[in-house]
């Protein structure tokens, strides 16, 4: 009985999606496609069914996947990729996004039990990190990642990884000098506290002692952990700029000489305490700043989208090219869901290509032999064969990396407060510190130059310093957990200036995996069941849908079944004549006026009813539409503008929406609203908006799947968090408001340290209790007044 | 008490063995990757049990 069928719903054993069909079937296991089915059968033949133990569902969707790795057996393109490679051992480490749970990571450290070629494999799961060694001369690079491809776990090699060089070696530098700051701060401290409680008569021979010590540990300090404030200092007074770095490095050079002096002369105890704590607090607000995403790029951009390799035929022959060597005039193949990665002619094949990434237009066209078909577009269907008629580099969408907005430093953006303040803040401080020596000079040359010198030591601004990084790191840290990913802490006070949301439609505010579905009729289940068995021969993204509405529901065998490409289908199923297609294709004219995509179902030549596709979109987009006065909202579209009436509801402004816009319009569009004083944010999602969002004084990209391709930009949010978008643009005003307090507060302790600096008083017991006061302080009032402020905004 | 030169020439000889044992640890990547080792140590035992089914 067909009826009972469509109650049953299974879920893939590998991967946990809906199964659409009964095909793929293994005992009591179903399987959502072959792919997952044999990654299944590959597994239990090895006995590493276990991996199906820790988790449920552990694998993911094989629904799209058909890659060919002919490219990783060119000489070239190995050598790149490989870490090390001799004649009986190669290394590589490579990026699998698909590394999620334990299963993963039991599964691929046994790689050897597929094939003993393969010594050692070892995954990095923050990174998403597989790291193999294997015997070149018994599996190649091509069989290794044909094996990770057939268990499910399909690297992702782009053009981009391989120009890419990790320099994680800098902060692994950094946490060195904070482990020998720290060493020597501890050491320090100990010997200091005999002087300050007091020594006996007899005791003072260890006053020197302990001072010369005392010297030994604060030479690495300055010389090796805190060398990088100097060298930051001279290269900024170079440039002609006065950052926050120039009084630290006076600071720290005062306090060493006024050390060395003290003690060398027995004139005092120096201030090497001091010293070493300063120097350590520092760095380690230097290291809280530096927060890495291990498995988060933000500087991606179109070569890691475009594939490394592209299938050419030359004299009849088909052969892998790198695409960095491909010129006009190849002949190249692309199969279905490859990426065209060069203006070409197409001359063979029927083209349904998907440009949703580039143009932002959300269903696939069709193109007919001799069109050009710009590059970023996917192809859906057979393979087909085109004629590169631009190089790579110079294709209708790469062009846009040639605009000013690419080659532009990032230096010219919004000045931090901490870089506003630290100016004025670094001439008030000469300015006092020359007076006292002034002051006192006539009367007591002495105490003159002790209170010159104490003035920098006391006044040096380590609490401002540390007020930023240690409040943007909290703050970085509460949208890490909102799933919004900052790409350093300065993009949270350009977070607050912002006064202007350009949006992007498709895949910004539209949620790109689920699309409304309403059917206008009510079918027999007969009518049902030849709609589904015509659409399941397509593998046209409507089609797929129009099965996953129905659900399981058998399929019919299907005579005469045509698909024709931007119109629909023709089949004969059960003796029934089936058309399931646009209204040219049923009515034979364009139906004006309709604002949705629809497709009409007509059997046997009778009109039924159509399907009406909806956007759906994002959640919370009215509370996003809610901003409106306070910020200016703008929609900037790359597709055709059948939602204006829909998207009125959160553009009440007709005119701020534009339609049909092109990658280079959208950079103008932004470029132009920069020009009217505004401070620009651009939400985008595809490589359409990539020069927007670099435009921008601030780009985010708004993603489904952190780990998919994002264009490079400031921030990526994840699309599940849409909706907190005002209370992410609330919160970093919050921030910036904590960061001029605890400023506020390290001011006073400045105060309080210059009254007894430039009166020349300065003991260093008193600098030794000031400084680590005021840092602790700032530390745990910015910790908290972030945390409490998150709550209340109802991010924590 | 001139015992306090030895004690403290120890107790900075001891710490600097500290120092060299971290600078060691983090030059040979030891602390590159502190979340997968959680990981693995969980999932070694019911490797036997797979060896068994098999």
């Amino acid at each position: 009985m067909p009826e009972t069928t469509t109650l049953v719903k299974h879920s893939c054993y590998h991967c946990g999606e809906e199964c659409l069909t009964n095909t793929y079937q293994i005992q009591d296991k179903h399987f959502c496609c072959q792919g997952c089915q044999s990654v299944y059968t590959i597994l239990s033949s090895t006995g590493l069914c276990s991996y199906y133990n820790y988790n449920d569902h552990p694998g993911t969707t094989r629904l799209r996947n058909d890659k060919r790795y002919d490219y990783l057996s060119d000489p070239a393109i190995m050598a790149e990729l490989l870490d090390y490679s001799d004649e009986r051992l190669s290394v590589i480490t490579l990026y699998i996004p698909q590394i999620h749970c334990s299963s993963c990571l039991w599964l691929l450290e046994q790689l050897n039990r597929f094939n003993p070629a393969i010594h050692y494999s070892r995954v990095d799961f923050l990174k998403k990190q597989l790291t193999v060694r294997f015997d070149p001369q018994a599996i190649s690079l091509q069989q290794l990642v044909e094996l990770l491809n057939d268990v499910g776990y399909e690297p992702l090699i782009s053009l981009q990884d391989i120009i890419k060089k990790q320099n994680k070696a800098e902060k692994g530098n950094l946490v060195q000098k904070i482990a020998v700051a720290g060493f020597c701060f501890g050491n320090v401290m100990l010997l200091s506290f005999p002087e300050y409680f007091g020594l006996s008569a007899f005791e003072q021979n260890f006053k020197s002692f302990f001072g010369y010590l005392n010297i030994l540990f604060g030479i690495p300090v300055v010389f090796y952990s805190g060398w990088g404030y100097f060298v930051s200092a001279w290269h900024n007074i170079r440039n002609k700029i006065l950052n926050i770095d120039f009084p630290l490095a006076l600071g720290i050079a005062v306090l060493f000489i006024r050390t060395l002096t003290e003690i060398l002369t027995h004139s005092g105890a120096g201030f090497a305490d001091t010293l070493c704590g300063l120097v350590f607090f520092l760095l380690v607000g230097k290291f809280v700043q530096q927060k890495t995403y291990h498995h988060i790029s933000f500087e991606r951009d179109y070569r890691s989208f475009f594939p490394v390799a592209v299938q050419i035929i030359t004299d009849g022959k088909e052969k892998p090219l790198p695409l960095a060597e491909l010129h006009t005039g190849h002949r190249m193949v692309i199969r279905h869901n490859e990426i065209i990665p060069a203006d070409a002619i197409l001359l063979k094949g029927e083209a349904l290509i998907d440009f949703s990434f580039v143009t932002g237009e959300a269903f696939p066209v069709s193109r007919t032999l001799g069109e050009i078909i710009y590059a970023g577009g996917r192809q859906m269907g057979e393979a087909i064969e085109m004629e590169v008629v631009k190089p790579v580099s110079q294709s209708y969408l790469t062009q846009l990396w040639n605009n000013e907005a690419f080659t532009r430093q990032q230096d010219n953006r919004m000045k931090t407060f901490n870089e506003t303040v630290s100016k004025y803040f670094t001439i008030v401080l000469i300015l006092i510190a020359l007076i006292a020596l002034i002051a006192w000079l006539p009367f007591d040359p002495r105490r003159g130059i002790n209170a010159f010198t104490a003035v920098l030591i006391v006044a040096c601004p380590c609490a401002l310093a540390l007020s930023t990084p240690f409040t943007m790191s909290t703050a970085l840290s509460i949208f890490d957990r909102n799933l919004f990913y900052l790409k350093n802490t300065a993009v949270v006070e350009q977070l607050a200036r912002i006064d202007t949301l350009v949006m992007d439609k498709t895949g910004t505010i539209t949620d790109g995996s689920s699309q409304r579905i309403d059917l206008d009729v009510r079918l027999s289940l007969e009518q049902r069941q030849l709609i589904y068995s015509a659409c399941a021969n397509s593998s046209h993204p409507l089609s797929r849908m129009i099965c996953q509405y129905f659900g399981e529901l058998g399929k019919l065998s299907t005579l005469n079944y045509r698909e024709m490409p931007g119109k629909g289908i023709t089949a004969l199923i059960g003796g029934h004549e089936v058309r399931v297609g646009n209204d040219d294709l049923i009515f034979g004219k364009a139906e004006i006026g309709t604002l949705t995509t629809r497709v009409y179902l007509m059997i046997d030549g009778q009109y039924l009813g159509y399907f009406a596709f909806h956007h759906h979109y994002r959640a919370g987009l009215e509370q996003v539409a809610g901003l409106a006065p306070t910020y200016k909202l703008y929609l900037l579209s790359g597709d055709q503008d059948h939602e204006r009436a829909e998207l009125l509801r959160f553009f009440p402004n007709n005119r701020h929406m534009y339609f049909n816009q092109s990658p280079q319009q959208k950079l103008d569009h932004i470029q132009r609203l920069q020009q009217q004083g505004l401070k620009v944010m651009m939400l985008g999602d595809g490589l359409n908006d990539s020069g927007a969002l670099k435009q921008s004084d601030l780009g985010i990209a708004v993603t489904d799947n952190v780990n998919n391709f994002s264009p490079g930009s400031d921030a990526i949010m994840d699309g599940r968090s849409f909706h907190k978008l005002p209370a992410f643009l609330g919160f970093s005003k919050d921030t910036v408001r904590i960061i001029h307090l605890s400023f506020c507060i390290s001011l006073v302790y400045n105060l309080i340290g210059l009254s007894y600096a430039v009166t020349g008083t300065l003991s260093p017991l008193i600098a030794a209790v000031l400084m680590p006061l005021s840092t602790a302080t700032i530390i745990s009032f910015t910790t908290l007044a972030t945390h409490y402020s998150a709550k209340r905004r109802a991010l924590l | 008490m001139t015992i306090i030169y030895f004690l403290i020439g120890c107790s900075v000889l001891l710490a600097l063995c500290f120092l060299a044992a971290f600078f060691w640890a983090q030059r040979s990547g030891q602390n590159d990757d502190l979340y997968t080792p959680g990981m693995r140590m969980l999932l070694d035992d019911d490797q036997d049990e797979a060896a068994v089914k098999k």
